[in-house]
């Protein structure tokens, strides 16, 4: 402490010199202004780029070599004979990609929230192990997605664990993963699996904030355990309930890594989702097509904006709501 | 006053004999050559054997031989070269898709003539325009696709392996009724690769290029799709390896193979080391001659490559290098341990003594080097075409979504083809 005293102490001139020259309120900014500098190079300055890459063509890297194209791969990436087809699409796996994450997106958001409360609840709950049982779920989030992904993709493959115990049962394997049905089940299933801990904690934390003489109350005046549940413990979990929510459904929109491993985005595009496409189109692909997979990813940051405009205004809802009450 | 001018002196030397200390050090560093190596055997071990000679000989040059997954070539390289980063030399396939960023050696080679002799049926590969007179490098050797059977399964099934003249049509029968007899998982599998898919196509009579040399989807590649996508319907193919996948992804068949679930594969040469090693004893395998279609009975030609690169910061060294690899001694001895094709037209012809290889690779390696007299021209210019990719890439995605119900085979070709169209004309800007 009498270190940092004399350190600021140090300081001191240059601050009083600075807040002469500068003025007080102005004095604020050589505060941020470090900060903005790192924020600057590292997160605008990449959009500035992106955005550059987008709206030039060819193959080259180097941004010299780009020819600029305006809004060309915007146009490949958009054009369609009949919206409601992908396959008239010219870039129909983009499109493919964007219906993907949002079946995705909302089946394993809904899934993720819903399981997540209920176990929370449970591990809420005087049951025996409530330590162990908590360790046990929260598990998974600690592990590596890829470790995670080939976990499952171990047992999953045709001659995996599951197939195997299919065949000892006189059952004929099932393709789980060459199968677009199975594989689009189960890269829901993993994702679940892998980050229900994480949104489980969270909800397991605002219960545990909830007063207890709420439900002491809610005993005297004899309430049925369902009416407790959605008159006392939901609406009081509804903040921790949207930050989960939001959170889930942004990160099941960014969804990566788990998936690319398991499946590779097959079979076909059957589990290919958004990210996976600009990665494939910049990347992956020998013939490096950056400006499409920069303009891709803009519109998944439209998407993103969106959501998180949504979460915002959900909160502001909320907040009002409780103000009024 | 003259002790202290001497103490100054002594000094002086003393900075100076530093200064020229770090000087050295840093003129040895600049000697210092890398080497990005890929290996589907041992050609890096080998070539780290042949570097600590060429050392040994060139005292102040050091090589540093880096050895990456494929894929690292693949994906990384082309990255860190257009970003003017990356090593002296690397060893890579994509030959005319990074032929732009490829050094010529030739000002530094002392004996050009020889290059020329032989290596040059194959330096067109690496010219980064037609009649290009540079020295980029030199092919560290040929390969060939082509199918390996499981004799020991077709011996079982009690049927005759399908002769040399045999059709695709042939193989599939002969195949299934052996997957059928011995309870094999499937009967066959190709690479998920548009480099293995080329052969039976142009096999079929798919001509790749059009009047005016741009590439083209016809009608023999479309049939050669139609049957592949029936194969696979039929359950003739093993599902895992294409449908396994998303994208235009590499996968190979041979470890499916390998693992004894498929009767036989449509891969390469540069496998038969793999074999050699993975299989031993567990069963008889064979390479076969490409089976025929309607046009030819080929594979594609290709290979690695040794090349220089333009981010060399020692021309000279590396130059030196190559030539050294590239000298028939050292060649041949690369050759045999790998268990390669030569792409040295001497050594080709005097032939290759595989001192590590055993009787089946012996006589795999027989097949391939006899089956560079049957490769169709067209598969030649296929694989030193600068675009083969926008056409290999589109058609493992698009047949993919054909064989796993997303499109139809003729909305898939109609895909690949503007797939292809894009691709060459972004590549062109």
């Amino acid at each position: 402490m009498r270190f940092l005293a004399f350190f600021f102490n140090l300081l001191e001139p240059v601050f009083a010199l600075s807040q002469k020259w500068l003025g007080q309120s102005r004095l604020a900014w050589l505060f941020v202004g470090p900060n903005l500098l790192v924020f600057g190079l590292f997160t605008f300055l990449p959009i500035v780029i992106n955005v550059f890459y987008a709206t030039s063509a060819g193959v080259a890297l180097m941004p010299a070599d780009r020819p600029f194209s305006g809004l060309e791969n915007f146009q490949t990436l958009f054009e369609c004979r009949d919206y409601f087809d992908f396959q008239t699409c010219r870039k129909d796996v983009f499109w493919r990609a964007i219906g993907n994450t949002l079946q995705f997106s909302v089946i394993q958001v809904t899934l993720m929230v819903l399981f997540s409360l209920l176990t929370a609840l449970v591990l809420n709950r005087k049951i025996i192990g409530r330590g162990f049982w908590r360790g046990v779920f929260f598990y998974p989030v600690l592990l590596s997605p890829v470790v995670v992904a080939l976990i499952w993709k171990w047992l999953l493959k045709s001659q995996g664990v599951f197939n195997a115990a299919l065949v000892a049962m006189d059952h004929p394997p099932i393709e789980w993963l060459t199968d677009s049905h199975w594989a689009f089940f189960w890269t829901i299933f993993v994702s679940i699996w892998a980050h229900m801990g994480f949104y489980t904690l969270i909800l397991l934390a605002g219960l545990q904030a909830i007063p207890k003489d709420v439900y002491e109350a809610a005993l005297m005046d004899k309430a049925s355990p369902w009416r407790t549940l959605t008159r006392i413990t939901l609406p009081l979990l509804m903040p921790n309930l949207i930050v989960v929510l939001v959170l889930a459904m942004i990160r099941a929109v960014q969804v990566f890594d788990e998936v690319f491993v398991l499946t590779g985005g097959g079979p076909g595009s059957a589990t290919t989702f958004i990210v996976q496409f600009i990665y494939q189109t910049g990347f992956a692909e020998q013939i490096h097509l950056y400006g499409l997979a920069a303009a891709a990813s803009l519109a998944l940051a439209v998407g993103l904006i969106v959501l998180t405009l949504l979460q915002l205004k959900l909160t502001r809802a909320k907040d009002a709501g409780q103000k009024v009450r | 006053m003259f002790k202290t001018e001497s103490i100054l002196q002594r000094h002086a030397f003393k900075t100076l004999a530093l200064a020229l200390m770090a000087a050295g050090a840093v003129s040895a560093q600049a000697q210092e050559v890398r080497v990005m190596c890929y290996q589907d055997g041992v050609e890096c071990d080998v070539t780290a054997e042949l570097a600590k000679k060429f050392e040994a000989q060139n005292p102040g040059v050091k090589i540093v031989v880096d050895t990456v997954p494929y894929k690292t070539i693949v994906e990384q390289l082309p990255v860190q070269l257009a970003a003017g980063q990356g090593p002296d030399i690397a060893r890579v396939t994509d030959l005319g898709g990074l032929s732009k960023f490829y050094m010529d050696i030739s000002p530094n080679l002392k004996d050009r003539k020889y290059f020329d002799t032989q290596f040059g049926t194959t330096a067109a590969w690496l010219s980064p325009a037609a009649g290009d007179k540079g020295i980029y490098g030199f092919m560290s050797q040929l390969t060939m696709t082509g199918p390996y059977v499981n004799k020991t399964l077709f011996d079982q099934a009690k049927v005759a392996l399908p002769g040399p003249k045999a059709t695709w049509d042939d193989w599939v029968a002969a195949a299934n009724k052996v997957a059928k007899a011995t309870q094999t998982k499937a009967a066959m599998a190709w690479d998920r690769s548009g480099h293995r898919f080329a052969g039976p196509a142009i096999s079929n009579g798919a001509a790749i290029f059009d009047a005016k040399g741009d590439l083209v989807v016809d009608t023999g590649y479309k049939n050669t799709i139609n049957k592949f996508v029936g194969w696979h319907k039929d359950g003739t193919m093993l599902k895992e390896v294409w449908a396994g996948s998303g994208g235009s992804t590499y996968a190979d068949s041979i470890g499916e193979f390998i693992n004894g679930n498929v009767v036989m594969v449509l891969s390469g040469s540069w496998q038969i080391n793999r074999l050699q090693k993975d299989i031993g004893t567990k069963f008889d395998w064979e390479a076969v001659p490409n089976p025929c279609g309607a046009a030819a009975c080929t594979g594609i030609p290709g290979g690695a490559a040794w090349v220089a690169l333009k981010t060399s910061k020692s021309p000279k060294e590396t130059a030196a290098f190559l030539s050294f690899m590239a000298a028939e001694a050292n060649y041949a001895d690369f050759i045999a341990k790998t268990n390669n094709i030569p792409a040295h037209a001497g050594l080709a012809k005097k032939g290759v003594n595989y001192t590590s290889a055993q009787p089946a690779a012996k006589a795999a390696l027989g097949v391939f080097s006899g089956g560079v007299a049957n490769l169709s021209p067209v598969a030649y210019k296929f694989q030193g075409y600068k675009y083969n990719r926008a056409i290999m890439l589109p058609t493992v995605s698009r047949v993919t979504q054909a064989l796993v119900g997303e499109l139809s085979v003729d909305e898939a070709v109609n895909k690949l083809n503007a797939d292809m169209q894009d691709a060459v004309k972004q590549a062109q800007k």
